[in-house]
């Protein structure tokens, strides 16, 4: 029988890392996210599982950390928040262009710039277009729950090593500071050295056996036509996330005429949107992405055929809604709505722009 | 004399290491990298460590390190390798692991992580190759330069009134609690080679016995970013690279060298 804690989003997370067998953790204090490498220190990992710890001198340190280790085929995570995975993408780009897995968690905060430390959502661009340089795709699951900030830092480890992938939990200051009740998954084994070895020899930089030929972890490729081919290789890559990965949630859908297309702690508000939506006889169904890369296209396009409008809920000037308007092809009207900056729309705020924005628009 | 006289076994007097591979460097004629790399994978076999030794190739000349060491190798951003190397070895302490980076990538754009790196007294090896230039994108001006050295991006000569002074990063990490064993070397002479071989080896010697960071500075040439025929290039690094830069260790058993 598993234990209810109530815990913030930051400590979930945390407490997630050590139980999904981690191997290493390496993070750079900032706010609002600062409570991960808190809760670790506190926690001592490396007595309970042998998982490291380490706070690095700097988000770029870090990352690179991550990229070494993650090299080696151990399971490692860093986090920070917007400011700081800003700092974190040429390292991001590194690991996504030498295919390595590993786990990277933004709890966003306003932007631009040093932006505000309150909760936002405007690192969708960033998380979901690229971020650092060059052609490549992080897998992007946005959790709306401190149950889900549990849940979704196993989840993103499996996805990482299955498509040797650079995984973003992209949250946000609400829900990493927020405390709820959860359900911690079971104890899961870190992988012995050996069993690494066994696994991913083929590919991680363990030290080179005379049954092997040496492991290199390099995104360089000098040739122009090698490079396109490993491009090609990424791509195809992606494609298949697109395929098989696409998760999200539909809630009240089936009668709806409006849709709120929303994630993290915007859907939860959205939620509360619909509940006032519906109790004046304004059918509202919700669509929550839970991964943001890949995007439910598909599922969206289709929803376009029984709908008579979208209301792209977000804490940004509007950057998810690009990809509901790609998702809808101009089937109906789409609009944006959301509070930014820091700030976080009412659900009151939410029910207004649709009525005015959607239904009467 | 024939041949098959030449390569009898008795007549064999230097054999290359198994861990460098048969690519060719891509590195200048004259250039003292060549050199710098065998040294060190002659120590990874000399010391039969190869298959638990890790390298990290910096951005730079030696960016296809990777290439030419016949061992597992990690890429790393500019000037990360220290932050790179901390990661690997941090999980897995019972390996062996070095980075083998440039002037600019250690000094300018990687100082951050190479001071804490030594600060933390990260049980790994750190080998700085010095030839005071940005020698793969050019010849351009490197924290290393020396005053009035021209460059590609000083080229009246390095002014220290706007553009700061060499960075004696050696000197500097030797302050720090972190490492043990501080020096600096050449590959210039035979002579030279010896001594900043002896020097790795002991570099690698501490990280068996996880006593801190060791962390090894090889003054070296850049003819082409220097412009000058290899020899002159070397002449003029011992008039005017040596002062500077004075060969010898800087810090040893943890201690600095009076």
């Amino acid at each position: 029988m598993s234990e209810v804690k109530l815990m913030k989003g930051n400590e979930a997370i945390a407490e997630a890392a050590i139980l999904a067998g981690a191997d290493a953790y390496f993070g750079y204090p900032i706010t609002p996210q600062s409570e991960v490498i808190e809760y670790l220190m506190v926690e001592r990992p490396e007595d309970r599982t042998g998982m490291v710890v380490l706070q690095a001198e700097s988000e770029i340190a870090a990352i690179n950390m991550v990229y070494g280790a993650a090299g080696t085929g151990k399971k490692v995570m860093t986090s920070s928040s917007s400011p700081g995975v800003s700092l974190k993408q040429e390292g991001i780009s590194y690991i996504a262009g030498s295919e390595l897995p590993c786990v990277i968690v933004n709890v966003v905060r306003g932007g631009p710039g040093l932006g505000t430390i309150q909760p936002s959502q405007a690192d969708y661009f960033q998380s979901t277009k690229g971020g650092g340089h060059g052609d490549y795709r992080l897998l992007v699951l946005a959790p709306a729950s401190v149950q889900e900030m549990a849940d979704f830092v196993d989840l993103s480890f499996e996805l990482a090593f299955k498509y040797r992938n650079p995984v973003m939990i992209l949250s946000d200051g609400v829900i990493g500071q927020m405390m709820e009740k959860v359900i911690m998954p079971k104890q899961k084994t870190r992988l012995t050295n050996e069993e690494i070895i066994e696994q991913y020899g083929d590919w991680a930089t363990t030290g080179k056996p005379k049954t092997r030929e040496r492991n290199i972890i390099t995104s360089l490729e000098l040739d122009p036509y090698r490079q396109e081919a490993h491009n090609h290789k990424l791509q195809a890559k992606y494609k298949k996330m697109e395929e098989n990965e696409v998760r999200y949630e539909m809630i009240n859908c089936n009668d709806a005429d409006y849709v709120i297309v929303a994630y993290g702690s915007s859907a939860r508000i959205a939620q509360k949107t619909m509940e006032m939506a519906r109790k004046k006889g304004i059918k509202v169904g919700i669509f929550r992405l839970i991964t943001l890369f890949p995007f439910p296209m598909k599922e969206i396009n289709a929803l376009a055929d029984k709908v008579k409008g979208f209301l792209a809920v977000e804490m940004s000037a509007g950057q998810m809604i690009e990809d509901v308007r790609l998702a809808i092809n101009g089937k109906v009207p789409a609009e944006h709505y959301g509070r930014y900056g820091g700030v976080i729309h009412s659900p009151e705020e939410v029910l207004e722009a649709l009525e005015q924005k959607i239904i009467g628009g | 004399m024939d041949v098959k006289e030449i390569i009898k076994p008795e007549n064999l007097v230097y054999k290359k290491t198994k861990l460098m591979t048969d690519a060719p460097l891509s590195y200048c004629p004259g250039c003292g990298h060549g050199t710098a790399h065998r040294i060190t994978m002659e120590v990874v076999e000399e010391m039969g460590i190869w298959e638990d030794t890790i390298g990290v190739a910096p951005v730079g000349c030696s960016v296809l390190a990777y290439d030419f060491m016949n061992i597992d190798m990690t890429q790393a951003a500019h000037g990360r390798a220290p932050a790179v190397a901390t990661g690997i070895k941090r999980v897995w302490p019972n390996k062996y692991v070095f980075t083998y980076q440039g002037d600019g990538d250690l000094a300018a754009i990687g100082g951050n992580e190479t001071i804490h790196a030594c600060n933390r007294g990260e049980n790994i090896v750190i080998i700085f190759v010095n030839n005071g230039i940005y020698g793969m994108t050019g010849g351009q001006m490197a924290p290393t330069t020396l005053p009035g050295m021209k460059s590609s991006t000083s080229p009246y000569g390095r002014d220290v009134k706007t553009m700061g002074f060499p960075l004696k990063m050696t000197e500097l990490v030797a302050q720090l609690p972190g490492t043990h064993y501080v020096t600096r070397q050449a590959v210039h002479t035979p002579n030279a080679v010896r001594k900043a071989k002896k020097a790795i080896r002991k570099a690698f010697e501490i990280q068996k016995e996880n006593k801190g960071l060791a962390f090894v500075e090889i003054v070296s040439n850049c003819n082409s970013g220097w412009k000058m025929e290899p020899v002159d290039a070397n002449n003029w690094m011992v008039d005017n690279m040596f002062p500077y830069f004075p060969l010898g260790d800087i810090k040893v058993d943890g201690e600095l060298v009076k």
